[in-house]
C-alpha cells in the first residue's frame, strides 16, 4: 500500500513539475496556451518521446543505449534513398523498420551473449553506425524526390488528421503499447525484475539473455520509427541526423523518475519527462532566448530535478 | 568482578521489523577467553557487530575500563583495541597474504612509498606465529579456504588488538590449521589479552574457553564459568526447549526415486551419485566450500556438468538453465536470499508469481492479475507471511518472512523435487519452527527435499538421510537413526570412517 502511493507521489511531482512550468510559461507569454503552439510542442516532443519510450524499456533493465541517434540516421538514410529509387511507401517504412530493429537485436546479442557492459556495446554501434550512415550518404543529405510516393510518405511526418499531426498519433500509440507491454504482460514482468535483480530473476528460471535482446530490439525499432518520422517531416534524411539524441531521450527517462540503476520507473513518468523538455524548448524559442542559453537552461532544469527527485528518494 | 575491559550493558538493536538484541549484556575479562553462545539468528553476530562499530545500538551502553565509549565504525572500534575475525572471509583474492594483511595499513617509508621489505617481513613473522608454510607474497586466491581463514586470523593479530573477537573461527579449518590456532590463543591470553570466542562446536568452548554467555532469540540468558555447565545443559540453556520439540520430524514412507543423480562429474564437483525418494528429506552436510551449494546449482542448471546422467521421476533429463529445472519439476531455494533468492524491488505478488507468470499469461503474454492477486493471497495465508498486503515490497520484510517469499516463489512452481540452501540461515527460531512445519507438509504430500545445512542440529533433527560432502565429493551417505555430530563432522573433514 505505502509503495504504490509512493509510486504515485513520484509520479505526480513530474507531473506538478510539467504543469507549474505550463502555468509559468502560459503567464509568461500568452501565446503558449494555444491550441496551435500546444499541437505543436506535441509534434516536436514526438520525436524524443518515442526514443525515449524505448530508453525506458532499456533502462529498466538496467542497460543504456546510446545507438539511438546513429540507428535513427541509418534508417531515415535508407528509407529516404528508398523512396527516392522508386521502392514502394509500405516496403520502404518496414524495411527501415525492420533493419532498426536487427541492429538492437544485435546490440543486445553483444551485451547479453557476448556479456559487453551496455555503455560500451552500445558506444561502439552509435559510432559505427554514424560512420555508416557518413558512407552510406556520402556525407550529403539523401532527399526523398518530389514523386507521389514521396508526397504520401512525407505526410508521415508532416501530415494532419482531423488537424492533429500524424507524428502525435505515432506518439500516442507508442506509448499505449509500451504501457501494455511493461503493466500487463510477462515480459514487462522480467524487465522489471531483470533491473531490480539480475541473478535472482535468472534463478527463478527466466531467460535474462532473452529479456535484454527484446529491450534492445524495441529501442533500435522505436529509433528507426523516430528517424522515419523525422526523414518525412523534412523529406530528406541527413547523415548527422539524430546526433545527441540518445541524451535527449535519456534525460527524458531520468526526469520521469526511472533510475537509471534499472528496476524502478515507468512510461508514464516518460511521457512527462520528455513533455517537460519539450515545453522547456518551445518556452524558450517563444521567448527568444538564443540557443546557447536554451542549452545551458536546460542543463541546468535536469540537474535540479534529478537531484529534487534524489532527495526525496533518500529522505524516505 | 574485576578486571573487566569491555562490559556490554542492555544492548538492544531493533531493525526495520525485527528486534535483533532486547537489552543484551556481556562482559569481556582481561586475559580470559569469553564464550559467546546462540543459535544461528540469535543475535550473535548483530551483537559482535555493535561492539566492532558496523552497526549503531538501538540503546544500552558500551564501557571500555569503566568509561562509556562509543564508536561509528570499525576504524574507531580498532583504535582502542578492538580486531574481529569475520565468518565470512574478507579477504581481497588477487592481493598477497601481506598485501591482505596489512590492507589500508601499509608501512610507508618517509616519500609515502610502501615499504614492501617490512610489510612482507611482518607479514612472515605472524604467518610463522600461525603455522602457515606459504611465502606471504603468495596471492590470497592460491590458498585452501582453510588457509585464507588463518589469514583473516593474521590481520586480525598484525593490529596488536586488546580484544580479539573470533567469530566462528574454524569453521573452515583442518583439525591441525584448529590445533595451532588454539595456540596462538592460549598465548594471546597469556599476554593478558581478551578474546571472545564464537563457536557452534561446543567441545572447542571447553577445550579453551573460561566462561560463556548464552543469547537465545536476541534475549539475554545468562553468564556462566565454565566449570559450572556441561554440552547438555548448554544446548538446553541454547535452545530452550529440548531437541525433539525443535526439529518436529515426521515419519513418511518414501515412495519411488524421484530424483537420482548417477555419476555427476563437473569442475567443481566429483563423481555424485545418490537418490531422493518420495517424501523423503535428504540433508546435505559438509563444511563451507565442500561443493554443497555447486552440486545443488548443478542440478539446477546454472553451473553445467561434464557427465553424468539426472533422472527425474525415473526418466533422464537434460538441464541446462534454471528455467529448464523448473519445468523438469526440480526447483532450488537459494542460500543467498539478496542476491539470487528474491528479487528484493518487487513486491510480495511479484515474486510469489515470477517463475509462473507463463501458466498465469494469456495471449500475447497478459498477466492474469486477479489469478495473480489470488495466488499471492493463498502464498501469504499457507506460509503465514507476516506483512501489510502482497503489494509490499519484500525489502520492507523481516529475514524470515523474505525466506517465507523465497520458498513461496519455489513451490508455486509446484516441484516434485524441492532443493533447499540454507533455509534458516538469518530466520529467527520462531520462523525456523514454522519452516520446518512447512518442508514437512510438503514432505508428507509426497516431495522430494533436498536440505543443505551447516547447522548440525537442523541436519541431523529434520533429515531422513544425510549425505556428507567433503571436497567436491560425497563423503558418505547415513540414515538419520545412525547419525550423530562426531560421525558427520569426521565425514566433512576427510577422515575415514573408522572403528571407535
Amino acid at each position: 500500500m505505502m509503495m504504490t502511493i509512493k509510486g504515485k507521489l513520484i509520479r505526480n511531482k513530474s507531473l506538478f513539475v510539467l504543469i507549474l512550468f505550463s502555468l509559468v510559461i502560459a503567464v509568461l507569454n500568452p501565446r503558449f496556451l494555444t491550441v496551435n503552439n500546444i499541437l505543436n510542442v506535441l509534434r516536436q516532443t514526438s520525436i524524443n518521446s518515442i526514443i525515449a519510450a524505448g530508453m525506458t524499456f532499456v533502462i529498466l533493465t538496467g542497460g543504456i543505449d546510446l545507438s539511438v541517434g546513429s540507428i535513427l540516421a541509418v534508417t531515415g538514410a535508407v528509407a529516404a534513398s528508398m523512396i527516392a529509387g522508386g521502392a514502394n511507401l509500405f516496403a520502404s517504412v518496414m524495411t527501415a523498420l525492420a533493419i532498426g530493429a536487427v541492429i538492437g537485436a544485435f546490440n543486445g546479442i553483444v551485451i547479453s551473449k557476448g556479456k559487453i557492459q551496455p555503455f560500451i556495446a552500445t558506444l561502439a554501434t552509435m559510432t559505427l553506425l554514424r560512420g555508416y550512415a557518413m558512407v552510406f550518404t556520402d556525407g550529403k543529405p539523401v532527399s526523398t524526390g518530389s514523386h507521389e510516393v514521396a508526397g504520401v510518405f512525407s505526410s508521415i511526418g508532416a501530415g494532419y488528421f482531423l488537424g492533429v499531426p500524424i507524428p502525435i498519433y505515432v506518439m500516442a500509440a507508442v506509448f499505449a503499447l509500451a504501457y501494455y507491454i511493461l503493466r500487463h504482460t510477462r515480459t514487462g514482468r522480467y524487465v522489471y525484475s531483470l533491473g531490480c535483480n539480475e541473478e535472482a530473476t535468472v534463478y527463478s528460471g527466466i531467460n535474462a539473455d532473452r529479456v535484454k535482446i527484446f529491450v534492445y530490439t524495441v529501442s533500435g525499432f522505436l529509433s528507426a520509427l523516430a528517424g522515419i518520422i523525422i526523414t518525412a517531416r523534412l523529406s530528406s534524411a541527413q547523415p548527422q541526423a539524430g546526433s545527441g539524441y540518445e541524451l535527449d531521450a535519456i534525460a527524458a527517462v531520468v526526469l520521469g523518475g526511472t533510475s537509471l540503476s534499472g528496476g524502478v520507473g515507468s512510461i508514464f513518468g516518460t511521457i512527462i519527462g520528455a513533455l517537460i523538455i519539450g515545453v522547456l524548448n518551445n518556452a524558450l524559442n517563444l521567448m527568444d532566448v538564443s540557443s546557447y542559453y536554451q542549452l545551458l537552461l536546460k542543463g541546468l532544469v535536469i540537474l535540479v530535478a534529478v537531484l529534487l527527485d534524489r532527495k526525496q528518494k533518500s529522505s524516505k | 568482578m574485576s578486571n573487566i575491559i569491555i562490559q556490554m550493558r542492555g544492548i538492544t538493536k531493533i531493525f526495520p521489523g525485527v528486534k535483533a538484541l532486547d537489552s543484551v549484556n556481556l562482559n569481556i575479562y582481561k586475559g580470559k577467553i569469553m564464550a559467546l553462545l546462540g543459535e544461528n539468528g540469535a543475535g550473535k553476530s548483530t551483537l559482535m557487530k555493535i561492539l566492532t562499530g558496523v552497526y549503531e545500538k538501538t540503546s544500552g551502553e558500551i564501557q571500555l575500563e569503566g568509561k562509556a565509549v562509543s564508536f561509528s565504525n570499525t576504524r574507531e572500534s580498532q583504535g582502542i583495541g578492538i580486531a574481529i575475525i569475520h565468518q565470512e572471509l574478507n579477504l581481497i583474492p588477487h592481493l598477497s597474504i601481506g598485501e591482505n594483511i596489512f590492507l589500508g595499513r601499509e608501512p610507508v617509508n618517509r616519500l609515502r612509498k610502501i615499504d614492501w621489505q617490512k610489510l612482507y617481513k611482518d607479514a612472515g613473522t605472524i604467518m610463522k606465529r600461525l603455522g602457515i608454510a606459504e611465502s606471504p607474497e603468495t596471492q590470497v586466491s592460491e590458498l585452501s579456504i582453510g588457509k585464507q581463514q588463518m589469514v583473516e586470523i593474521a590481520k586480525a593479530l598484525s593490529l596488536d588488538a586488546q580484544v580479539i573477537i573470533m567469530d566462528e573461527p574454524t569453521g573452515a579449518l583442518t583439525e591441525k590449521e584448529t590445533e595451532s590456532l588454539f595456540r596462538v590463543i592460549r598465548e594471546l591470553k597469556e599476554e593478558g589479552r581478551s578474546i571472545v570466542y564464537i563457536s557452534h562446536r561446543l567441545k572447542e568452548i571447553f577445550e579453551i574457553c573460561d566462561d560463556v554467555t548464552v543469547l537465545r532469540d536476541g534475549q539475554f540468558i545468562g553468564e556462566y564459568p565454565v566449570g559450572d555447565l556441561d554440552e547438555d545443559k548448554v544446548i538446553e540453556l541454547m535452545v530452550g526447549r529440548k531437541l525433539s520439540e525443535q526439529f518436529p520430524r515426521i515419519s513418511c514412507r518414501p515412495g519411488k526415486a524421484a530424483l537420482e543423480v548417477r555419476n555427476l562429474n563437473s569442475p567443481l564437483v566429483k563423481e555424485i551419485s545418490f537418490e531422493v525418494k518420495q517424501g523423503e528429506i535428504v540433508g546435505i552436510a559438509g563444511l563451507m566450500g565442500s561443493g554443497r551449494t555447486e552440486l545443488a546449482r548443478t542440478l539446477y542448471g546454472i553451473y553445467g556438468k561434464s557427465s553424468g546422467e539426472i533422472l527425474i521421476d525415473g526418466k533422464p533429463v537434460d538441464i541446462k538453465s534454471p528455467g529448464q529445472a523448473i519445468w523438469n519439476g526440480l526447483v532450488y531455494v537459494s542460500e543467498d536470499r539478496k542476491a539470487n533468492g528474491v528479487v528484493l524491488g518487487l513486491s510480495i505478488k511479484e515474486n510469489v508469481s515470477l517463475s509462473v507468470l507463463q501458466r498465469l499469461s494469456g495471449l500475447l503474454g497478459k498477466i492474469d492479475m486477479r489469478k495473480e492477486a489470488a495466488m499471492a493471497e493463498d502464498a501469504i495465508r499457507s506460509m503465514s507471511i507476516r506483512t501489510s498486503g502482497p503489494m509490499q515490497q519484500v525489502k520492507n520484510l523481516s529475514g524470515g518472512n523474505q525466506q517465507k517469499v523465497s520458498l513461496s516463489k519455489s513451490l508455486a512452481a509446484k516441484p516434485k523435487v524441492l532443493i533447499l540452501d540454507e533455509p534458516t540461515r538469518g530466520v529467527d527460531v520462531g520462523a525456523k519452527k514454522e519452516i520446518y512445519d512447512i518442508m514437512n507438509q510438503f514432505k508428507k504430500e509426497g516431495m522430494s527435499i533436498i536440505m543443505i545445512s551447516s547447522e548440525m542440529p537442523e541436519i541431523l533433527g529434520m533429515s531422513d538421510r544425510i549425505l556428507v560432502m567433503h571436497e567436491g565429493r560425497i563423503a558418505g551417505i547415513i540414515d538419520y537413526q545412525d547419525a550423530d555430530q562426531e560421525k558427520l563432522m569426521r565425514l566433512a573433514i576427510g577422515k575415514k570412517e573408522v572403528a571407535l
